[in-house]
């Protein structure tokens, strides 16, 4: 992120609270820096808070406590049209009584902007998301996809130089989901805009995103770079809600220099980088990717092997899922490459496995 | 979807297209079978109770066998007399209405004659039920006979009255519902200014109406935006509120506001209290056309907010967010954004509440005085006081037309534009 050394936040959360009912906060404490031109993702599962922090950036919700800055500003009692923030909708939200060009046309008519103006800015919006003769079209005539992209444009036409988007591919189906995303992507990198964009889909922010950040119970679990959040998730909730992860429980014997040792229910020691453990004696979660487990280690390739029992394998072409049981944990999940030499794996049948304990991480208890 | 239509039409032979259509008609025939079943006990009962009784009242509006069937003879008689040669008819027209007396007398049917005729002349009921009180005891001739009984014999006018109202069918309703009459001459012209009832009480149910309609929507708009913008729960709650009325007596409603603006009433008494009005000069409230146009807005509210909330409801909250996002003020985001769209709530509220409000009639009758009162009161009073159920018809028949003109416009207006509300 080459603009994450600029010195000022382009916006800036500052122990942000929010209550609806004055008894439970949504959001608790919320602290951000955005620097201009990020693309930042606030994740997290339905009701961790994000859409809401998203609404008291737009204005349409105000923080209970705290401030919000723009550019160095405190926004907090700046009503939402004077914000000058372009917003994408879950619904995307297009004037159904207006026709494209028209909905393009509002945000600047309401800038009382000259008309020949508005006109060169709507072709040019237009034609931007590839939908230059779509300008006489009603939104309802509009595919959800082209809808979408009217959206953006309509976001984007006023040169805002803050985008939020709110679940905007929600509604498409996967193709055109996919498809869009590097399209939203694309528009980011060549307007240089900064992007607060809400998700509860952890690819889609795991694909456009500089930084993320994953809430859960109005609380930012780990704010982070996609690969760090996935490779180095700092605690059991990220571990698990971003990607497949092994998670094994068992309670804290020994750490020294980083490296931990955790006891299984079952009595098996797992050796582990700790990141996240309480004192010793004390509950612990291991998480563990699938991707990192081997079957069939070679000797010295891994410092925990054990033995596990395929307990199912599902064929998926590129590779094959292999639910085990391992150490009384009939959940565990190993991904085997599809490979020619592989065929031992028998439902019922007993392979060794083992994983480094560099990518194991020790993690707070769930 | 459409090109795969196309396509598999072109792969068809003629053949096989023909036994596709007549198939498609088969299967489509048993379904209208079905649907015609499923709506014929409804279909019935409008048939008898409502389109029946329309048919009845629009023919009523012209039906005229008073003279032709209680007057049969003199009918028969007149049919051969010239009226515009200003002469009287002949002795045998004059037995015959004798005959048609003695026996209109006997059969006590004379006095309907009679008074039909009494619509179009005034005094011709007195001349002729007079007259049928000695027409037994009279002896040919007749002719001067009748004319020394009452000089209304000798009076051409009269007889060309009877001869004009004993045709079978009669404009003359509608002449009287226009503020028009009918000279003996045949002439058709606007009554003196001092005789006009109905085109000015047409005109003040109009306008009377375009005002209530649009007080109900300049107070039922806001809240019913207040109740599509609130959660469901407390909306729930505040709309058993706005149907509190439906579930009221309409008379019972009626009653509580002429309970309320009478002179003597709780408004004016409070008024008078905190000293805003001369005891002397309490406002009149009620028994005029501001107690109708009270009294209606409140009773035809919910007509108006109902639908007015209906179509809100669907109007999602993004939409006032993504334009006040886009820059726009409150005001203008509400004028550009969420008034077009709540239109179609608009135009259905405003033609229930304006096709109720032309109709009404109770309300009108029981707060509206002098200058408050609806044609509809005209239409009652022709029908239960005045008895002149061909007039009551005839203006029945013109508030018809005047409805469905309206809902022409309305539908021409705001019908068939969909495209307000999809999304």
């Amino acid at each position: 992120m080459e603009n994450s050394a600029s010195s000022e936040a382009f916006v800036r959360f500052e122990g942000v609270q929010k209550s609806y009912d004055g008894k439970v906060l949504v959001v608790k404490d919320l602290n951000i820096d955005v620097p201009r031109g990020e693309f930042l993702t606030m994740l997290g599962p339905s009701g961790s808070g994000k859409t809401t922090s998203l609404m008291m950036l737009a204005g349409f919700e105000t923080a209970t406590h705290g401030n919000i800055y723009l550019d160095g500003r405190s926004i907090n009692n700046v009503a939402p049209h004077k914000r000058g923030i372009g917003m994408v909708f879950q619904n995307y939200a297009l004037f159904p009584h207006m026709t494209v060009a028209e909905n393009l046309a509002f945000p600047l008519k309401v800038r009382n902007m000259g008309k020949s103006d508005i006109e060169d800015r709507v072709k040019k919006a237009l034609d931007m998301v590839e939908l230059g003769s779509f300008g006489d079209r009603r939104p309802a005539q509009l595919s959800g996809g082209q809808q979408q992209r009217v959206a953006v444009a309509r976001a984007l036409v006023f040169e805002p130089d803050l985008i939020l988007m709110d679940e905007p591919l929600g509604a498409l189906d996967k193709n055109l989901r996919e498809q869009m995303q590097y399209e939203i992507k694309h528009i980011h990198e060549r307007l240089g805009v900064t992007v607060v964009y809400v998700t509860h889909d952890q690819s889609e922010a795991l694909t456009m995103s500089n930084r993320i950040a994953v809430f859960n119970d109005g609380i930012i679990q780990q704010l982070a770079p996609p690969t760090e959040l996935y490779e180095k998730p700092t605690n059991s909730f990220v571990a698990q809600f971003i990607g497949e992860n092994n998670k094994l429980t068992g309670t804290l014997q020994s750490t020294q220099d980083g490296i931990c040792t955790v006891r299984l229910p079952t009595g098996e020691q797992v050796t582990a980088l700790d990141i996240n453990t309480d004192a010793i004696g004390k509950e612990s979660t291991l998480s563990l990717r699938p991707e990192r487990v081997f079957l069939d280690p070679v000797e010295g390739q891994c410092d925990n092997v054990f033995t596990g029992k395929v307990e199912e394998v599902i064929y998926l072409g590129d590779h094959k899922r292999v639910r085990m049981n391992v150490c009384g944990h009939d959940e565990f999940i190993v991904k085997v490459p599809n490979a020619t030499d592989n065929k031992g794996l028998q439902v019922g049948g007993t392979a060794p496995i083992g994983w480094s304990s560099k990518d194991c991480r020790a993690l707070d208890a769930i | 979807m459409m090109a795969n239509t196309v396509e598999a039409e072109g792969q068809l032979t003629p053949d096989e297209q023909k036994r596709l259509t007549s198939d498609m008609h088969r299967s489509l025939r048993r379904k209208k079978f079905r649907a015609l079943f499923l709506v014929a006990p409804l279909l019935i009962f409008i048939m008898v109770t409502f389109v029946s009784p329309i048919a009845s009242m629009l023919f009523r509006s012209i039906d005229n066998p008073q003279v032709s069937e209680y007057m049969p003879n003199t009918t028969a008689a007149l049919a051969d007399w010239d009226g515009d040669k200003n002469e009287l008819p002949n002795e045998a027209t004059y037995a015959a209405l004798v005959k048609d007396l003695v026996e209109g007398r006997k059969n006590h049917t004379i006095g309907k004659a009679a008074t039909r005729l009494n619509y179009e002349k005034s005094q011709m009921r007195s001349l002729i039920v007079g007259t049928a009180r000695k027409a037994a005891r009279l002896k040919p001739p007749y002719k001067e006979q009748l004319i020394k009984i009452k000089k209304g014999w000798g009076d051409i006018d009269n007889w060309r009255v009877i001869k004009r109202e004993s045709k079978p069918y009669t404009a003359s309703y509608y002449i009287a519902a226009f503020d028009m009459e009918t000279t003996p001459d045949g002439e058709i012209k606007m009554l003196p200014e001092n005789q006009r009832v109905y085109l000015q009480m047409l005109w003040r149910t109009v306008w009377m109406s375009v005002l209530i309609t649009v007080l109900t929507l300049v107070l039922g708009y806001p809240v019913s935006y207040l109740l599509a913008s609130l959660p469901m729960r407390i909306a729930n709650t505040l709309m058993i509120l706005v149907l509190l009325p439906f579930w009221t007596s309409l008379l019972v409603r009626t009653s509580s506001w002429i309970a309320l603006l009478q002179g003597q009433g709780v408004i004016n008494d409070i008024l008078v209290w905190f000293g805003l009005v001369n005891d002397e000069s309490r406002l009149s409230m009620i028994y005029n056309a501001t107690g109708t146009v009270i009294a209606m807005t409140h009773i035809l509210l919910p007509f108006m907010i109902l639908p007015l909330y209906s179509v809100m409801k669907t109007i999602p909250p993004s939409y006032m967010r993504a334009a006040r996002s886009l820059g726009a003020t409150p005001y203008t985001a509400f004028i550009k954004v969420y008034l077009p769209q709540s239109v179609p709530g608009i135009s259905a509220g405003a033609i229930l509440v304006f096709i109720l409000a032309i109709g009404y009639y109770i309300t009108p009758a029981l707060v509206g005085g002098q200058t408050g009162q609806f044609i509809g009161n005209m239409i009652a009073y022709h029908m239960q006081s005045s008895l002149n159920w061909g007039l009551a018809a005839a203006l029945g028949v013109v508030l018809l037309a005047l409805v469905l003109g309206i809902y022409a416009i309305y539908s021409r207006l705001f019908g068939g534009n969909n495209q307000m509300t999809l999304r």
